[in-house]
Order: structure tokens, then C-alpha cells, then sequence
């Protein structure tokens, strides 16, 4: 029974660091989800991420800003009762009574190798890296799982017409978590080809920017040389404390 | 006098997004230069390439339905005041028109497939499709030719048809046998059209990409045939059509050396030039074959 034990007790932890100190008898709102089938009462207010964690479980993959930026705690749930399979980024989506989970903590997609130095600026570029997206049905089922609410298919469709300006705009805050590719009926890689677009379109579409050049060149002239050796040469102590005075932006 | 502006929604596609963009240079500026002001779909998507004959296949008629709700959405958003979709492309409008037909008479299948759409408006199946060429033979008698400035007098074009603006008769645009449609904005343009009985043969379609000698054996047949009767030129409504005419002319020439080159345009460049418009809004492209009497 000793086993046992303390596998309570890594719960019982658990649950206190997720709860924030909040002790389980105070907590008036439980539900209960099932993590791979298996049933567990968890505080109503948590996310799946910290639900999961309460429930004991400890990630090594498939967790990582926790701030639904990095993409990295794709989600797929079944409610009960419901045919629909939802998608959710686990530290984005709080947990639902009767929620059936799994994560997805990889998306064995294919990424092609490519030089976009060496790439035609137009529609070709993505048959050639990507064919598949010609097979796009229009289903919109990328659009549907996309926890960044993402008009996916429409820069899917984007990409076939050689659209980079609406891919690269319509693609920009994809966290790459790949749920699109993991749902489509014609196992098209989305975000690698709205990649591969955004790359296109910074290298030959973008307004070249020239204050960025203005200062490359200021700067291989030697203007800030001078400040610069002073810097290093200041000793430590008071380096920190310069640090700490300097100008900056607004937290 | 300028005409006054009429807004239809329109259907681009993908090819006159990419390899045939001049194609639709040349349509727009002859468009707007009769009235007609051609209003891109916003969010449009792929038609759905090729129409599916299999009964239940209703996932393949989810793109070009969506295009639909598009045009429905533009009336609705005061875009346009026209529930006639104009395609330019003769793909897209023999897919886009099929499956309209299709769900306007099967309520059953429209039903499942808005279902599925759960996120769209429903369509509602009041849309019709049309090609660009049915809305030339709509205009006044002699509006196109009134507004020529350079007629194509001498000039003896071959207008092709292929397949998909006449067949399965139910969305074909003219009489499948004898068809007249570009033969008459030819004529209206000045040119002298050459009749020929090859003019709906096919062209080899998409066996373009892995059998070209098949597709080069139909396009000499096709080409050849016209120029024994006499034509300088060929004219089509088709992208694929015309990219078979046209580029397949290197695999003849290997196959028949005999073969002389003759130039494919697409039906509006060759208005543009009758129209007076510069090489830009005529779209000749560097890789076609433009007689230089035409650019003069």
C-alpha cells in the first residue's frame, strides 16, 4: 500500500500548487473529465493543462509557455453525449463536465527543405514543396479546429492562387500547433505552407524596409563604435547600474 | 460616350490568378469598356476543378457551393445588386454551373450540404452562373462593334470551343454541334472567322500533365485542320484549352515537323486589341506567340 500512498500524496500536492494554496474542502465547484478514459473530479475553474496536472499527471512534452502562445499543448476532446470532436490549446480551454481528452503533444508532419533565394515568387512554389494543397476540398475543417480562430482554409486557398500577401495576413498568428493538419481530410501541412508563404512574401513581397538599412549602414560606418568600446570598458558594478537607470519602454 | 457601369460578381479561379493572368487583363478592361464592371468575390475558393459524377460524392461540391454563398453575401453586404455569377475561366463555370444545377434540383443534397457549412448562411440556390461570353451576346447589336477602334479586318481567326462550354447539354451555352458564340464577337470585332469542323475536338485536357504526345497528337489534329482552312489564328475561352494549343506546340513540332506554329489567344485579348488598348491591357504574354501586324 505503500505505493499507493504516495501517489495520494503526489496528488494531494499537486492539487495545492495548481490550487493555489485554495484547500479542496473550500472548493464548491468540481467536474469530472476523463483523461484517456479514465474518470477524475477536478476543480471546475482549471484549465485542461492544470486540471490534468491536479489529476497527477506530470508533462515531460506537450507543454510549454502555457500561455497559448507557443503551441505546444494541442488538445482534442469529445464532450459526452456529443458526436463533435473539439480541438483546444490545453492551456487556453477550461474543463467542461464530461470532457474526454487526449493530448497531442506531436504532429508527425512533413516540412520540406527549401532556399527562398532560390524560389519563383508565385503560386508554383507551393506545388512544388507542398502538391497536397491542390487536393483542398474547400471542407473548411482546418478553419473549425484552429484554436487561434484562424481562417485557415482561406489562406489555404491563398496559397493556390499565388496569394502571398492574404497567406502571410491571414496566417500570422498561427501558433503552429498543428491540430489543422491533424484534422484534414486531405492531409495537408496548413501552417508549414502558410510558413513557407510568409517566408515568400517577407523576402520578395514585403516594401523593403530603409531605415533598417539607413542603420546597417550607420552602424558598419562605425557611429555607435565609440559608445560601444566605452561600454565594455566600464567595470561591472557600475555597468549593473546603468543597466538599471537606462531609458526604456513601458512594461 | 462611356456606357453606364453594371456590377456583376465575379468568379476568377485560380488559373487567371496565375498562369493566365493576362487572360484576365485583357477580360476586365474589354468588360469595363462595355459597361460591365466584373466585382471579385471576396473570399473566394477553389470551384472545385473537376465536377464529381458519382451520386453521393456531396463533399466535392462543398467548394463550389460555397463560391455561391459568396455571391449571396455580396447582395446581401450591397456589393452588387445581381445574383448572376460571371466565370471567365470555362472550368470553373461548367463546375460552379453543375453543381448549382445539382443542388437546385436535388433539396435533399442542398440540405446536407448547408448542414455541413453549419458556420455559412445557408444557400438559399437563387444564384445562377454564367460565363463572360453569355453576357457579350446579351449587349445591344453592335455595342462591341461600335466601340472598335482598330477592326481586325484581314485578319482570319479559328474560334475553338472544347468541351466545357457546350456539354452535358443542360449547362452548355450553346448549340453543342454548332456553336456561334465567339465566332460572333470575332465578326463584331472585325476579324474573319474560320469555321472548322475541329473546333470542339478535345484538346487532351489534363492528360497535359503526364501523357503530352497524346495531348500534341489532338492539338495538330485540332490546329492543323484550321489552318487548312485558312485560319492565322485560333481563339478560346478555355485556359487549359489554350495552354494545350499553345504550349503543345513544341511536342508537335517533334512529332510533325512539317508543323507551322500558329498563334492561341484568349477571346478577350483579341477584342482588346480591336478595343485600341495598349500591349498591357491585351495581355500577350512573353511565352505566346503573337503576330507582330497584330502589336503594330
Amino acid at each position: 500500500m505503500k505505493t499507493e500512498e504516495s501517489i495520494m500524496q503526489r496528488i494531494a500536492d499537486a492539487a495545492k500548487a495548481v490550487t493555489r494554496g485554495v484547500d479542496a474542502k473550500d472548493i464548491e465547484h468540481w467536474v469530472t473529465i476523463y483523461i484517456m478514459g479514465r474518470a477524475y473530479k477536478v476543480p471546475a475553474d482549471l484549465t485542461i493543462l492544470t486540471a490534468m496536472e491536479y489529476a497527477g499527471y506530470r508533462f515531460v512534452r506537450g507543454v510549454g509557455c502555457r500561455q497559448g502562445f507557443c503551441g505546444a499543448c494541442s488538445t482534442v476532446y469529445r464532450k459526452e453525449g456529443e458526436y463533435k470532436l473539439q480541438t483546444g490549446m490545453a492551456c487556453q480551454t477550461r474543463v467542461e463536465d464530461g470532457m474526454y481528452l487526449v493530448q497531442i503533444p506531436f504532429a508527425p508532419a512533413e516540412k520540406a527543405a527549401y532556399d527562398i533565394s532560390k524560389e519563383s515568387y508565385d503560386a508554383s512554389v507551393f506545388l512544388k514543396f507542398y502538391p497536397e494543397v491542390a487536393r483542398c476540398v474547400s471542407c473548411n475543417t482546418c478553419t473549425k479546429s484552429c484554436p487561434q480562430d484562424l481562417e485557415v482554409m482561406d489562406y489555404v486557398q491563398a496559397a493556390i492562387r499565388g496569394d502571398f500577401q492574404s497567406l502571410a495576413e491571414g496566417s500570422f498568428d498561427c501558433i503552429q500547433c498543428g491540430l489543422c493538419a491533424m484534422r484534414c481530410p486531405a492531409d495537408i501541412v496548413q501552417y508549414n505552407v502558410a510558413q513557407l508563404g510568409r517566408r515568400m512574401y517577407g523576402r520578395y513581397g514585403m516594401p523593403v524596409p530603409k531605415h533598417l538599412i539607413t542603420r546597417l549602414q550607420e552602424i558598419e560606418a562605425g557611429k555607435f563604435r565609440g559608445k560601444m568600446d566605452q561600454l565594455v570598458a566600464v567595470p561591472r558594478e557600475q555597468l549593473e547600474k546603468l543597466y538599471a537607470s537606462r531609458v526604456r519602454e513601458a512594461d | 460616350m462611356e456606357p453606364d457601369i453594371h456590377k456583376f460578381p465575379y468568379y476568377p479561379g485560380c488559373t487567371l490568378k496565375t498562369t493566365a493572368r493576362n487572360f484576365e487583363v485583357s477580360a476586365l478592361a474589354c468588360a469595363k469598356k462595355l459597361g460591365i464592371e466584373l466585382v471579385e468575390l471576396p473570399r473566394w475558393n477553389c470551384c472545385g476543378t473537376v465536377f464529381s459524377l458519382t451520386d453521393d460524392d456531396l463533399i466535392h461540391h462543398v467548394a463550389a457551393v460555397r463560391n455561391l454563398i459568396r455571391v449571396q453575401e455580396m447582395n446581401r453586404d450591397g456589393m452588387v445588386e445581381e445574383n448572376r455569377l460571371v466565370t471567365l475561366c470555362s472550368m470553373c463555370f461548367n463546375t460552379l454551373k453543375r453543381v448549382n444545377l445539382l443542388v437546385k434540383e436535388n433539396p435533399e443534397n442542398l440540405e446536407k450540404i448547408n448542414n455541413f457549412m453549419y458556420l455559412e448562411d445557408d444557400y438559399e440556390g437563387n444564384v445562377e452562373v454564367i460565363h463572360f461570353l453569355e453576357l457579350l451576346r446579351e449587349l445591344d447589336p453592335g455595342a462591341i462593334s461600335q466601340r472598335v477602334e482598330r477592326p481586325l479586318t484581314g485578319l482570319r481567326v479559328a474560334p475553338y470551343y472544347g468541351c466545357l462550354m457546350l456539354r452535358p447539354r443542360e449547362v452548355g451555352i450553346d448549340d453543342p454541334e454548332e456553336p456561334t458564340i465567339q465566332g460572333a464577337i470575332l465578326a463584331a470585332v472585325g476579324a474573319e472567322v474560320i469555321y472548322n469542323s475541329y473546333m470542339k475536338v478535345c484538346c487532351g485536357s489534363y492528360q497535359t500533365v503526364n501523357d503530352k504526345s497524346a495531348v500534341a497528337r489532338l492539338v495538330y489534329d485540332i490546329l492543323s485542320h484550321a489552318q487548312a482552312d485558312g485560319a492565322q489564328a485560333i481563339v478560346t475561352s478555355c485556359p487549359l484549352c489554350a495552354y494545350n494549343l499553345d504550349s503543345r506546340q513544341k511536342e508537335v513540332r517533334e512529332i510533325y515537323p512539317d508543323f507551322e506554329q500558329i498563334p492561341v489567344f484568349y477571346f478577350t485579348q483579341l477584342m482588346a486589341v480591336a478595343f485600341g488598348f495598349g500591349a498591357d491591357l491585351c495581355g500577350f504574354d512573353p511565352n505566346q506567340l503573337v503576330p507582330e501586324h497584330l502589336l503594330k
